[in-house]
Parts: C-alpha cells; sequence; structure tokens
C-alpha cells in the first residue's frame, strides 16, 4: 500500500471520533439523498403507472372540423360572428394507410384502431350513460392491458360479447353472463351478453367504459368500416410529445400525447424534481463542508506530524496526497452507509406509505446506477472538499509546524 | 581527503527581509564537518543555534551564502531536490523526540524508508527492527510513543534518525528533556553509533557536560561562530 494511503488511514484511525463523526454527517447526507431520490421516483413512477395504466400514450383522432368563412370579395356585408362547428362523430379518413405510417414511426410499439362513442345502456327500467369501445382485443391489450384489471370472467369481446366496470354492473344490476341493452343516438340497438368486468381503480371509467367488438361498435355508431381513433403507445413514454408530433406531421391528423392531456401533472414532476434538487445540492454543500471543516481541524491537530514528515523528506504533494486521500475514504465510506441507509428508509416508506386501495403507494427502484451515483458523488464531494485542507497542510512550512505543533 | 559531509561559507539568515523589522539572524557562518565527525553546537538562548540547525538541516533557506552537503550545493536545489536530499542524507533528532503518535515504534523508525520509497516492505521492516535492537527496545516494537518513557522515545528518534543511513544526523538539544542518567544513556548511543556506522553527529546542546564529550565544540554567540576548536578531554 502507498505511504500516503497508510498515513490516511492511520490518521484517521488515530481521531476515530472525529472520523465516525464525519462518516455519520456524510452517511446522513447520502441517506438523505437516497431516500429522496426514491421516494420522488417512485411516486412520480406510481403515478405515471396509474395515468398510464388506462390511457394510451398517443391518440391519433381525426383533425378538428373548422368553419370556413365564405365570403364575396366585394360583398360589403360581413360576418359579425362565426360559430365553431360542433364535432360530430365521424371515422379518420383511410385509417388503414394511417395506421401504416404511424406502425412505421420509430418508437411506437402498438397500435390499436379503436371505434369509440357515446350510447346507453340499459336492462329493465335502469338506463346508463356510456363510452361504446369497440376494440379488436390482440391489439388493444398491447396498448392497454385492461385484462390485468379484470375482477370477475374475461375480456372477451367477440360477437355480442361485452366487458363491463364493476360499478356500472351495480348500477345495472347484473353480472357475467347477463345480458344488457346497448342504444345509440346513431340508431344502434344491440343486447349484449357481459363476458368480464372490470375494475381499473376510477369508478367514473368503472361506471362508464363498456368494451364490445370492433365490428359491433362500427355497427351502432353508424360507422361501417371505420375507427374514430388510433391509440398507441411508444418506447419511452416521456418522448410520446416528440413521437406524437411527427405522427400529426405525417399523418395529417391530431395525434395527443398523453403528456399534452396530463399537463398538470408533468408541470407537478417539473417542480418536484427542481425542489429536489435543490434539497440535494443543499445537502451535497453541508456535507462537503462538514468533512471540509473536520480535515481544516485536522491539518492543525497534525501540524507536528507534517512538521515531521516534511523533515524526515515527505514532499509537499505527499502531504497533499494525504489529506485527499482522507477526504475520498470519508466520502466513500459514508456513500457505502448512506447508500444503504437510504435504502432501508425507501424500502421501509414504502411498505408504510400506502393507497388508498391499500396498494403501495411506490416501490422503490434501489437501481444500481443510484448507488454508483451517490456514490461517485459523495467521493467527488469528498476530495473537493479536502483541497483547501489539503493545499493548507502541504504549504506548512515544516519549521513552523514542528515548533507550533 | 575525503570530501566534507557539510561545508558553510558565509551563511547569512535574514527574517523580514525589505521591511523596517529586518533581523539578520545569522552573521557570515563558516565550518566544515567531516565525515564521521562527533561536533557540539553551543552558545545561549538567542544566539541562532536552533537558525543554523534548520539552514544545515535544508529545512530555510539561507539568504545568502552557500551549504553544501556530500559536496552538493543546496541553495540552489528547488524544493523538490531540496526534499529528497534531506530525506537521503540528513537525519534530525529533536529534543521532544517528535515520534508520530498514530505509529509504533517500529514504524516511526520505519518511516524515512516508507517515505523515500513510496510504500512499506520486508526489508525496511527489518532494518527498522536492527535499528530499535540496538537502541535497546527490542521488547517495544509495537508499542505507540504513548506507551513509551522519554528516554525510550528518544532512543527511538536516534534509530528513525539512522533508518536512512544518513551521513549526516542534526540532533537539537537531543537531551533536553531527560533526566541525568537517561540523557547519558542517550548521548552513549549517538556515540556508538556515530563510532559504528561513522556517521557524523552535529549536537546542539546547552549541556556543557555533554558538549564536553564531543570530539569538537563550536560555539555561537549572536549569529557568528566565536569559537570552534577541539574538545580537550581531561587525561584519564
Amino acid at each position: 500500500m502507498p505511504t500516503e494511503w497508510i498515513l490516511a488511514l492511520r490518521f484517521l484511525r488515530e481521531g476515530r471520533f472525529q472520523t465516525a463523526l464525519i462518516i455519520l454527517g456524510v452517511t446522513a447526507g447520502v441517506a438523505v439523498i437516497m431516500t429522496i431520490t426514491e421516494l420522488i421516483g417512485g411516486l412520480q413512477g406510481n403515478l405515471t403507472a396509474r395515468v398510464l395504466g388506462v390511457q394510451a400514450h398517443i391518440v391519433v383522432k381525426p383533425a378538428e372540423e373548422d368553419t370556413r368563412l365564405v365570403l364575396d370579395r366585394d360583398a360589403e356585408s360581413v360576418a359579425a360572428r362565426i360559430e365553431k362547428r360542433a364535432q360530430r362523430l365521424r371515422s379518420i379518413d383511410q385509417w388503414e394507410s394511417a395506421l401504416g405510417i404511424i406502425e412505421r414511426t420509430p418508437g411506437v410499439v402498438a397500435v390499436s384502431p379503436t371505434v369509440s362513442g357515446s350510447g346507453f345502456a340499459a336492462r329493465g327500467a335502469a338506463t346508463k350513460s356510456v363510452a361504446l369501445l369497440g376494440v379488436v382485443p390482440d391489439r388493444y391489450l398491447r396498448v392497454i392491458g385492461i385484462d390485468r384489471y379484470i375482477v370477475q370472467g374475461q375480456f372477451r369481446v367477440v360477437a355480442s360479447d361485452a366487458v363491463i366496470g364493476v360499478e356500472l354492473a351495480r348500477d345495472l344490476g347484473v353480472t357475467v353472463g347477463d345480458r344488457i341493452r346497448l342504444t345509440t343516438a346513431e340508431g344502434g340497438n344491440e343486447t349484449v351478453t357481459i363476458a368480464g368486468l372490470f375494475d381499473i381503480g376510477s369508478r367514473d371509467l368503472n361506471r362508464r367504459w363498456v368494451f364490445v367488438s370492433q365490428r359491433q361498435a362500427q355497427s351502432m355508431l353508424g360507422l361501417p368500416g371505420g375507427v374514430t381513433n388510433i391509440d398507441l403507445v411508444v418506447n419511452e413514454i416521456f418522448q410520446a410529445e416528440r413521437i406524437a408530433q411527427t405522427i400529426g406531421r405525417a399523418t395529417n391528423l391530431n395525434a395527443e400525447s398523453w403528456m399534452a392531456t396530463n399537463a398538470q401533472v408533468l408541470a407537478a414532476f417539473d417542480n418536484q424534481n427542481m425542489t429536489t434538487r435543490v434539497i440535494r445540492g443543499f445537502v451535497v454543500l453541508i456535507v462537503a463542508l462538514g468533512i471540509a471543516s473536520v480535515l481544516v481541524v485536522s491539518v492543525v491537530q497534525k501540524q507536528k506530524e507534517i512538521g515531521i514528515l516534511r523533515a524526515m523528506g515527505a514532499s509537499s504533494g505527499s502531504i497533499l496526497q494525504v489529506f485527499l486521500i482522507q477526504g475520498a475514504i470519508v466520502g466513500l465510506a459514508g456513500a457505502v452507509l448512506g447508500s444503504v441507509l437510504g435504502s432501508v428508509i425507501a424500502y421501509v416508506l414504502s411498505n408504510a406509505l400506502r393507497n388508498a386501495d391499500g396498494s403501495q403507494l411506490f416501490t422503490p427502484e434501489l437501481a444500481l446506477s443510484t448507488y454508483l451515483g451517490a456514490i461517485g458523488v459523495a467521493l467527488l464531494v469528498g476530495v473537493l472538499a479536502a483541497i483547501a485542507p489539503a493545499r493548507r497542510a502541504a504549504r506548512l512550512d515544516p519549521v513552523a509546524a514542528i515548533r507550533q505543533g | 581527503m575525503t570530501e566534507p559531509i557539510l561545508k558553510l561559507d558565509d551563511v547569512r539568515k535574514r527574517y523580514n527581509v525589505g521591511t523596517p523589522i529586518e533581523t539578520e539572524v545569522l552573521h557570515g557562518i563558516g565550518f566544515t564537518l567531516q565525515v564521521a565527525e562527533f561536533a557540539a553546537l553551543i552558545g545561549p538562548s538567542g544566539s541562532g543555534k536552533s537558525t543554523l540547525l534548520n539552514v544545515i538541516g535544508l529545512l530555510e533557506r539561507p539568504t545568502s551564502g552557500s551549504v553544501r552537503v556530500r559536496g552538493e550545493e543546496t541553495t540552489t536545489l528547488d524544493d523538490a531536490g531540496i526534499t529528497a536530499l534531506r530525506g537521503r542524507a540528513i537525519g534530525f533528532v529533536f529534543q521532544f523526540h517528535h515520534l508520530i503518535p498514530a505509529f509504533t515504534a517500529l514504524e516511526n523508525v520505519m518511516m524515512p524508508m516508507m517515505i523515500e520509497r513510496g510504500r512499506r516492505d520486508a526489508e525496511m521492516q527489518s532494518r527498522a527492527r536492527e535499528l530499535l535492537v540496538e537502541v535497546g527496545l527490542e521488547q517495544a516494537l509495537g508499542k505507540k510513543p504513548a506507551e513509551l518513557s522519554g528516554g525510550m522515545q528518544q532512543r527511538v528518534a536516534i534509530a528513525r534518525s539512522l533508518a536512512m543511513r544518513a551521513p549526516l544526523v542534526l540532533a537539537d538539544e537531543p537531551t533536553g528533556n531527560l533526566d541525568t542518567k537517561t540523557a547519558d544513556d542517550v548521548f552513549a548511543l549517538m556515540r556508538r553509533f556515530n563510532e559504528r556506522f561513522g556517521t557524523a553527529f552535529l549536537i546542539v546542546t546547552h549541556d556543557p557536560r555533554l558538549a564536553a564529550r564531543c570530539d569538537r565544540t563550536i560555539e555561537l554567540v549572536d549569529g557568528q561562530v566565536v569559537s570552534d576548536r577541539p574538545t580537550i578531554r581531561p587525561q584519564p
């Protein structure tokens, strides 16, 4: 082992109490950083998963219909008020070709053409307003894993089968195997058999969504052969907006990402991340000041030893190294202990914090990169914090150091 | 004739140069020390003994003049050269031993070798052990300085000063903090090393009794050598 390392380790061991205190300080700092990182990351991940659990990353719809102003150039009269057009239910023009373009767009993982519109579900005297979703199960399940939320029966939407939410089933007093009547404003009127019940954790959606086969939805909504929207998922969720813009340009359709429809959630994430960064910055600063102050005291305490070492031929560079190594060791030890402590705290918190339904509020990821990042930062902070004390030690005049020590 | 181990020529040391309180502490010191010489440097407090020892030990640079160690002019060396030469050619024994408390007696003796070679190895451990046996501390190899008496600490310091086989050892009041019996033992030890290894010693002392047992006495008063003579010992 190099002499500088031997000296650094021995000096740290000699000042046991001081060393233990500063390692404890670094440990606490790293643990705070680790816990905050895990907590905020976990919470955001959980929220994102919940938001995207029943939502496509991008929904492609027909472009909105605008009112065109048609006036004779020479006419004296002008329109005082232009009313916006009501957006009627209509199919995406040449949706198969748009589907091909979307499927070939880089980053797109799965695509599902969907027919959706409003209607009513009735059983006996009970009638409820619902959203009809006509899907091709194989495609749809790759976009939204609604089958994960099936609590009774199965997700089967072929022929006259339908899948409804548990709240709607309760409102209509039906269960799997029962039949309900579906009607639409476009004149559709079908009786379907309930094949499965889902519970996606949102009462509103449990009450509104009714899944039927795509062909049945097309027929009931008066859109034979058409689809109202194309749902898709992408490989990088935070690239969704960029990909949506690409698709919009390529298809001349209205592509809306989850990021645009959940802008407030994203803004909250940004603010959270900023706050976390500020807290982490202050913690790093406090840790650095702690290490620096302890090493400054150590330099003062070790003046005599530094003088003796210099008298025996130690170069100022060697003395500099001795104190930089001490900073690095303190940083590294604190980082390792802090990572363990931070993980334990994150684990405890993940078990203590629960959602309303009793599930874990967040799951700590405890990724290797987080550990390596924390250790790297603490090591760097340790060395940087040691620079000033180490330079001071290296510059000590040996004669004065021996005399004053 | 062999090259002197130390040669001083018109060495001057001034502090606060260029300020109204500029003070010259050493006024043109000049003498040589031959290989294996055993000399005492005496003088009243404030005569400049410690400053001279620091200049000879390459811990301080002279303001002017020449300091040659083993024939090498030191005043033109850069800091790295000075540090390397100091580690290689000069051993120190301080009044308060100045051992490093965090290390054992054995490690303290190994320290100059560890610094020079940048690591520790078995060979230096064996040399340090030999030296400590030589100074009668074979039982104290693993003890820290705080566990040793003043005399034992000073013996460790002497062993350390010889670890690099330095041809010159500078001792600043090495017995100043010891009782008469222990001081005699420590002095005898230095004498033995001087005779056995041919190491030159320059010993700063206030104790005329010890100075009288050196081969040569250099007396410094007000920063000047006022006498430099072989010690006349009473005939047995």
